[in-house]
């Protein structure tokens, strides 16, 4: 078989992976603000609740997640008397984008702390609510400070998704150990999925880039 | 049974008890792939480091791809590649050692960059200095570079040991019995999954928080003396 022939299967693994990866991150950004803000909140239930979250999905390891979504929960639902079991679309999506927002919560939080005490005072001044100083103060200039780490986080997510293939979603590397195991070519196999990964990577490098610039306009008027 | 320990299957309470001494076993693995992927990922971080910091453009450059190259493809993908290509190449490493390779390699891109930021905090005047003293540049580097840097290089370090720590789940693939894949194997023989992965999750996050307790102390202890600060 040429070596021309695995591109094709390739690519079509490749746009799982892309599918993949854009579900999971932006499902992932969600969770990251939903309990970074969450973290800072006065209401002690809720920053309860957002400390346990990002603790349990930053303290263990994202395949743990992965088969526990897959096989474990199941049994839970069993248990429990209802159905949880999880096409493997979903747990991945799932286990990728709860992970990537446990750390991306933390990057959050610290952005918003960042922003100096004086623009909460003024705002406080102005008399804007809670919600106000949030919406309008801390968060505009809190985002553009978060993006370059929110870039790295979006390229581990895309190196993670390469594990979905471990609960057999025909993803990028399942597809390539598939023509592995037929052609038993490795070397070949391989090296093109390393190079494809690193494609990818770069594409997305380059759109995080872009998405960092176009909200570094927000930093304007920052003292 | 694995490893040679039976499991009691009477009740939930009673499982859970008999496959936690199967589990550290696991666990057991997991801390020497750790250890062993973190030596090589600090070694081949270091030369990294080393070649990138050249003044020589033709070292740095290709050195810089590699780590980009590193950093951006998945270890999953890296560890697969090195158990079936280095084969194919007369380099036949037992399983443990390709995904202790796999993890180090994986990690030591992230490593030079942590490297980096150290070498380049000791302030500039200090290279001088020992240049004006006419000291040899590899002389500069290990005696007066390396022994400031590394202090403060030390959480950095910390903090990427725990990630790695997390990444040995993913030698499963290469049939190393790792704490995740012992769990995985009770599952599948006894078809209960919730109690060995909940616990498996329970363990990594003791161990993960306690961790995270030791490199703030260790952070903390951190000796700042003869490390001066601008």
């Amino acid at each position: 078989m040429e070596w021309t022939s695995y591109i094709g299967p390739l690519l079509e693994g490749a746009w799982v992976t892309v599918q993949l990866t854009a579900y999971s991150t932006v499902l992932g950004a969600f969770f990251a603000f939903a309990f970074g803000i969450g973290k800072l909140s006065r209401n002690w239930a809720v920053k309860g609740i957002a400390i346990a979250f990002i603790e349990v999905f930053r303290g263990t390891s994202l395949l743990v997640q992965l088969f526990w979504l897959y096989f474990a929960l199941p049994l839970l639902g069993q248990a429990l008397g209802v159905d949880l079991r999880l096409p493997p679309v979903v747990a991945g999506t799932l286990a990728l984008s709860l992970n990537i927002g446990a750390y991306g919560a933390e990057v959050v939080r610290g952005a918003i702390q960042a922003v100096p005490r004086s623009q909460l005072e003024a705002a406080k001044a102005l008399d804007f609510s809670a919600r106000q100083t949030l919406w309008r103060i801390s968060l505009p200039q809190a985002i553009p400070e978060m993006m370059p780490s929110l870039g790295n986080l979006a390229i581990q997510n895309l190196k993670d998704t390469a594990l979905v293939s471990l609960i057999s979603l025909g993803d990028l590397a399942f597809r390539a150990e598939q023509i592995r195991n037929f052609t038993q070519d490795s070397v070949t196999v391989y090296t093109l999925l390393l190079f494809m990964y690193f494609g990818m990577a770069l594409v997305l490098t380059a759109i995080m880039k872009l998405l960092e610039r176009s909200v570094g306009r927000w930093r304007a008027g920052r003292s | 049974m694995l490893f040679g320990i039976e499991w009691d299957t009477s009740g939930n309470w009673a499982f859970a008890a008999s496959i936690f001494p199967i589990l550290l076993k696991g666990l057991w693995v997991t801390l020497q792939a750790t250890a062993v992927g973190f030596l090589v990922a600090a070694a081949l971080g270091l030369l990294l480091a080393v070649l990138k910091a050249s003044p020589l453009r033709i070292i740095a450059w290709p050195a810089r791809l590699i780590t980009e190259f590193l950093r951006d493809t998945p270890l999953l993908v890296q560890l697969f590649f090195l158990y079936y290509v280095l084969p194919e190449y007369g380099i036949v490493l037992p399983a443990f050692l390709t995904g202790a390779l796999a993890l180090g390699v994986q990690y030591s891109a992230y490593m030079s960059e942590v490297y980096r930021a150290g070498i380049e905090s000791v302030a500039h005047g200090q290279t001088e200095a020992a240049r004006a003293l006419d000291l040899p540049a590899p002389r500069i580097f290990r005696a007066v570079v390396l022994p400031q840097a590394i202090p403060r290089i030390i959480p950095a370090m910390g903090n990427y040991l725990v990630s790695i720590m997390k990444d040995v789940p993913v030698l499963s693939v290469v049939s190393i019995l790792e704490m995740l894949n012992v769990a995985k194997i009770i599952g599948d023989r006894t078809f209960n999954y919730l109690i060995p992965l909940s616990m498996v999750g329970g363990l990594y996050l003791i161990l993960t928080l306690c961790a995270a307790a030791a490199i703030r102390q260790l952070d903390l202890r951190l000796p700042k003396r003869g490390i001066p600060l601008r």
